[in-house]
């Protein structure tokens, strides 16, 4: 645990586990882990900008969730962004939303 | 790297044959290095003792209902067997089975497992095995809707007392309604013991033929396919945002995923908003090598889902495919 911020070191979500024998991880090295941290705040941006959100990675322990209006919380990982997400943003975050699909649609062209 | 102990669940409703079929897998000689946990309900532990083997890998909880009064007391049960197995007071156990009360929700107690700082460094989940009386099955899935969740997310389904029913093909059929990803066993015939407290290709075989099944209340199972690649990073951010979302309505969610960049499959297990971590399986099942991707859910539109998972960019877009979220879904599944 980082003794400033109090945020945990490692992260529990199973997209983002330790290695151990027979699981499918991307955390089998630092560079490896490192270059899977970056595609994954990639990836989460192409969502959370249809929300007027955007995530960026802090100090390759934690996430910084960000609005337009400067609103900012930081995550511990990925288990916890869409939680952070509905609460900066007041409502829910959800994937079945034709409004984002129709979105996330027209961005991928 | 050590190897982790997988945890097996025993559940089943009130009276539906946990404690027979417990003793018959304990009887099995390819599972005596097996540690037992047993949950009781109430004041008298009944099940204790209608269980003839009791030894010191057998520990009894007897504060009440596993799901929900006594996570601690699991916990606890749970690290002092491990310190004991390390201590050398117990024999080395290479398995634990835990055998809850009729009445329990199972996702509490895998949540459990998976989230306890320390039994997450030494303990995996294994399977869920539900059993079902035939007897009574039907009422309980009319009335009682522990009854229906602990068939749909189980990994195997036992139908116990068949040979006291009339007649259980309609109840079968009714069963592969809730979960068709399981393998359906008749405790009235031989049961492969290890079968059902490891997890092999005959298992995968089930779950990756399944075809949509729709049953009376809501709850559904589809199995979504893509013939592309996945990305897994894409992946890892849609499906965490789905069971953020919908992972009530979602009681179960496996996949065998065919991963960018690497050779092997990839299986996937969720139950709600709990995964268990990927695992690499050693070949694929069939000759296919598409994704399958199955769920079994309370009201969602399949068509839904896979169009979510192809907007958030899970699979390349592809001419044909991208744009027509229902036909690829469609494609490979058929109505019950």
């Amino acid at each position: 645990m980082c003794a400033l911020c109090g945020v945990l070191g490692g992260s529990d979500h199973w997209a983002d586990t330790a290695p151990r024998p027979g699981v499918f991880t991307r955390n089998t090295g630092s560079l490896e882990r490192r270059r899977e941290r970056d595609r994954r705040v990639v990836a989460a941006n192409r969502v959370l900008g249809a929300y007027g959100m955007r995530v960026a990675d802090w100090q390759g322990v934690s996430l910084v969730l960000s609005t337009a209006t400067g609103k900012t919380e930081l995550v511990a990982d990925l288990a916890h962004l869409w939680a952070a997400a509905e609460r900066l943003r007041g409502q829910a975050c959800d994937p079945l939303d034709p409004g984002l699909l129709t979105r996330l649609e027209a961005a991928r062209g | 790297m050590v190897d982790f102990i997988p945890v097996h669940l025993i559940t089943g409703f009130l009276g539906s044959g946990k404690t027979t079929l417990l003793q018959r897998l304990l009887a099995d000689p390819a599972l005596a290095d097996t540690a037992v946990l047993i949950n009781e309900f109430g004041e008298v532990g009944l099940d204790h003792h209608l269980l003839e083997r009791i030894d010191e890998t057998m520990v009894l909880l007897q504060s009440g209902c596993l799901c929900c009064t006594i996570r601690g007391e699991l916990s606890h049960a749970m690290r002092n067997l491990y310190d004991r197995r390390e201590a050398g007071t117990v024999p080395e156990f290479q398995r634990l089975v835990i055998e809850t009360t009729g009445l329990a929700d199972p996702f509490p107690i895998l949540s459990t497992i998976q989230a306890d700082p320390v039994l997450r460094h030494h303990f995996r989940l294994g399977n869920v095995v539900t059993t079902i009386d035939a007897v009574n099955a039907d009422g309980q899935l009319d009335r009682q809707p522990e009854a229906v969740k602990q068939v749909a997310v189980a990994d195997h389904l036992v139908l116990t007392k068949g040979d006291l029913a009339d007649q259980t093909d309609r109840l079968m059929a009714r069963i592969r309604g809730v979960n068709p990803a399981a393998p359906l066993w008749l405790a009235s015939k031989d049961i492969d013991a290890d079968a059902l407290l490891t997890q092999r290709s005959e298992a995968v075989r089930f779950w990756t033929d399944t075809h949509e099944h729709r049953h009376d209340d809501g709850i559904r199972a589809f199995c979504l396919t893509f013939d592309e690649p996945l990305d897994w990073t894409v992946f890892g951010i849609w499906l965490t945002m789905l069971l953020h979302c919908h992972g009530v309505a979602i009681l179960r969610v496996k996949g065998i995923l065919n991963v960018a960049g690497t050779d092997t499959p990839v299986a996937v297990h969720g139950v709600q908003h709990l995964v268990h971590p990927p695992t690499h399986m050693a070949a694929w099942p069939d000759a296919e090598r598409r994704s399958r991707l199955v769920f079994i859910v309370k009201d969602l539109d399949p068509a839904l889902v896979d169009r979510s998972m192809r907007a958030f960019g899970g699979v390349p877009t592809v001419a044909n495919a991208g744009a027509n979220t229902g036909a690829n879904t469609g494609a490979n599944t058929v109505a019950a």
